[in-house]
């Protein structure tokens, strides 16, 4: 097999790989959980997973925490993310500069966006917010159709990249995988301690708590809360570079990852960035070990295991009591 | 999730003493609107028409029976287009399978829904808000998986094809498209009436106190996990009746009814129609369809304009259609009256 095949082989979606497709296939996963290489290849795919979903997802909390505002737009900041770095990346053939411009470009796409059209529904009704946001939905996702075309796009592996993936304990792992968990995770701890250390951080938690207040001292809340959710969505745009290479780009590939990330801001607890880290990398290692035992059903796995958790415990598993 | 902006501009004024006048006055409105719309096919061959009312009678039971969750209860489902695809794919098989009547299919498929949505609804209505929203719309997409999962019973992602048998009953043949079309109007009229009854009974006061404020109405010794879950399966039912019009029309069901775009559709037509009138989501329904079906003749870029007519709507009047005209003539007539 050659490298590009392998890459191919190791990133197609896992359930064109079990195409024979038997509902439930248990012996696969029995087999897998007995065999270390299976098992090192299946959580390094299930963390990778779980680290883009927890980028996406911890700008999500951050924005409903402070803004109190559910941004169900935030699927297609990933997505400008990943097509803004493939774009950069294409015209400079730099991946530094690809990531950079995926994330500066949705910051700034954010902070307009919070600026001009969210921040005139924060008193309004859920519904009314809910529906600015899918109207922008369907626009953005036109948009990138316009410019980018309605096609598959695939950025491509950086050079630097492509070489022999490393094998732990017979488990293959793409070095490109490596990189991703560790930026996701640097930017995990440096979003902890700068909003549980920093000024910058205080002042945020402070407006999540009370906004009046923090306005009566003199703090421009609007600014905050534009800041806020350009972060977000740079983090989203983040997510979208970093899958940029290990996916394929096309116009809507926001949603199902939004749909997910709902999903691990509701298991860990609305506006909790721990509970978005373990919520996510839950999700991650479902998908990838169920995609093995119940390759037809690995998404109704996820639903369910949703299911289970809030009824179980209705905040989420790291959710204040009083949301 | 706060009240609805648009309930809290509405009094709770007790119904009147003439209220058997009001249940005559909505029959009558109900049979003239039944005449016109049954009359219609009189004046006019286009087959195309008729389907535009087929499907708004669909859509338009669907999104109404949302409405008594939303606008009248405070429940924000997000995952409502279950039931949708429930009464899709319960009526296509048990055509399809069973053979038996149609009469007796349609109430076998409401006893079904009844019961699942008495299951989900337990579970669900105890939750507050916008985690309400969320567990609803996971058993939406649970509901989805199951069906692409069990491909040898609903046929997977190609949904049910070959067809629902459609055998006549009292001389009514739903294979022939006039006769689908009356029938369509007939159930529309028919679930409209009866949730209007459902709305403006002591038991829908009974669910505006608890949208306004739960924590009294359960002081004043109301059970208000029990109203929410009667509400929930009362709902349940008609979207389940508004399913079954959309799989004998398109004699068939797909995945998609069930996907949850669907409900989303559904809260978007509350929000356009307007979810303070009774009458809100089926003005809501026939914008829709109208909007979605001329602008994919226009532009293959339909995102964009529906986009920003949303935009318009909740940006710019920041309410449904009706509830906008309904407060426009209310202003005019306070004006008038020189208050």
């Amino acid at each position: 097999m050659t490298l590009s095949a392998a890459f191919v082989w190791l990133l197609a979606p896992r359930r064109a790989r079990c195409n024979e497709s038997a509902p439930v296939d248990l012996d696969a996963l029995t087999g897998c959980l007995s065999s270390s290489a299976c098992l090192v290849t299946q959580t390094t795919s299930g963390l990778i997973i779980g680290m883009l979903l927890f980028l996406v997802a911890v700008g999500l909390t951050l924005i409903f925490g402070v803004l109190k505002v559910v941004n169900f737009s935030h699927g297609a900041f990933y997505m400008f993310g990943a097509y803004f770095a493939m774009t950069a990346y294409h015209l400079t053939g730099s991946f530094a500069l690809a990531m950079l411009a995926g994330a500066a470009g949705t910051a700034i796409l954010g902070l307009i966006f919070e600026r001009v059209f969210m921040s005139r529904v924060y008193g309004a009704d859920v519904l009314m917010q809910l529906l600015v946001c899918y109207a922008f939905v369907l626009i953005f996702d036109d948009v990138v159709r316009i410019i980018w075309g309605p096609e598959f796009k695939s950025m491509g592996m950086p050079a630097a990249f492509q070489v022999m993936p490393l094998f732990i304990a017979g488990g293959v792992v793409p070095p490109y995988y490596l990189l991703l968990i560790g930026v996701a995770l640097v930017a995990a701890i440096v979003l902890g301690i700068g909003l549980s250390r920093s000024r910058i951080g205080k002042v945020i938690r402070a407006a999540a708590h009370n906004p009046g207040m923090v306005s009566a001292l003199g703090i421009n809340t609007g600014l905050i809360y534009g800041g806020v959710f350009a972060l977000g969505g740079m983090l989203a745009g983040l997510a979208g570079a970093l899958a940029a290479p290990v996916r394929s780009l096309t116009p809507g590939m926001g949603f199902s990852v939004l749909i997910e990330s709902f999903i691990v801001t509701v298991i860990g607890g609305m506006g909790s960035i721990v509970g978005a880290l373990v919520g996510a990398l839950l999700l991650g290692l479902i998908r990838s070990f169920g995609s093995l035992g119940f390759p037809l059903f690995t998404e109704g796995l996820m639903y369910l295991f949703m299911v289970i958790v809030l009824v179980s415990k209705p905040t989420g598993l790291f959710g204040k009591e009083a949301a | 999730m706060t009240e609805l902006e648009a309930g809290r501009a509405e009094t709770l004024a007790p119904v009147r003493g003439s209220a058997a006048l009001h249940r005559y006055r909505d029959v009558l409105i109900a049979l003239i609107a039944f005449a016109v719309l049954a009359s219609l096919p009189l004046f006019t061959g286009s087959k195309a028409l008729l389907d535009f009312v087929i499907r708004c009678s669909a859509y338009g039971l669907f999104a109404s029976s949302l409405n008594l969750l939303v606008g009248y209860t405070g429940l924000t489902s997000f995952g409502h287009g279950m039931f949708f695809g429930l009464g899709a794919y319960s009526f296509g098989l048990i055509m399809q399978k069973l053979g038996l009547p149609i009469p007796v299919a349609f109430v076998a498929t409401l006893v079904i829904t009844a019961i699942i949505a008495a299951v989900i609804g337990a579970i669900c209505v105890r939750l507050k808000e916008i985690y309400f929203a969320f567990v609803t719309l996971a058993f939406q997409m649970l509901i989805h998986s199951t069906i692409l999962s069990w491909a040898s019973f609903t046929g997977g992602d190609q949904g049910l094809r070959g067809g629902i048998p459609r055998p006549a009953f009292f001389g009514i043949n739903l294979a022939n498209h006039v006769h689908l079309y009356i029938a369509s109007c007939a159930l529309l009229i028919l679930g409209l009436l009866a949730m209007r009854q459902i709305a403006q009974s002591p038991f829908g006061y009974t669910l505006r106190m608890i949208r306004d404020n739960a924590a009294r109405a359960s002081f004043l010794g109301i059970d208000v996990w029990r109203a929410k879950l009667t509400v929930f399966v009362l709902a349940a039912l008609f979207a389940s009746m508004g399913g079954m019009v959309m799989a004998l029309f398109v004699s068939g069901a797909y995945p998609e009814f069930a996907y949850w775009t669907i409900s989303g559709e559904a809260i978007f037509i509350n929000m356009l129609g307007g979810v303070s009138t009774f009458l809100g989501p089926m003005v809501g329904t026939v914008l829709l369809l109208l909007l979605n079906d001329t602008v994919t003749r226009f532009t293959e870029y339909h995102g964009i304009v529906l986009g920003v007519v949303i935009l318009f709507f909740a940006l710019g009047l920041r309410k449904g259609l009706l509830d906008f005209v309904t407060e426009w003539f209310s202003h005019r007539r306070d004006a008038g009256e020189g208050r």
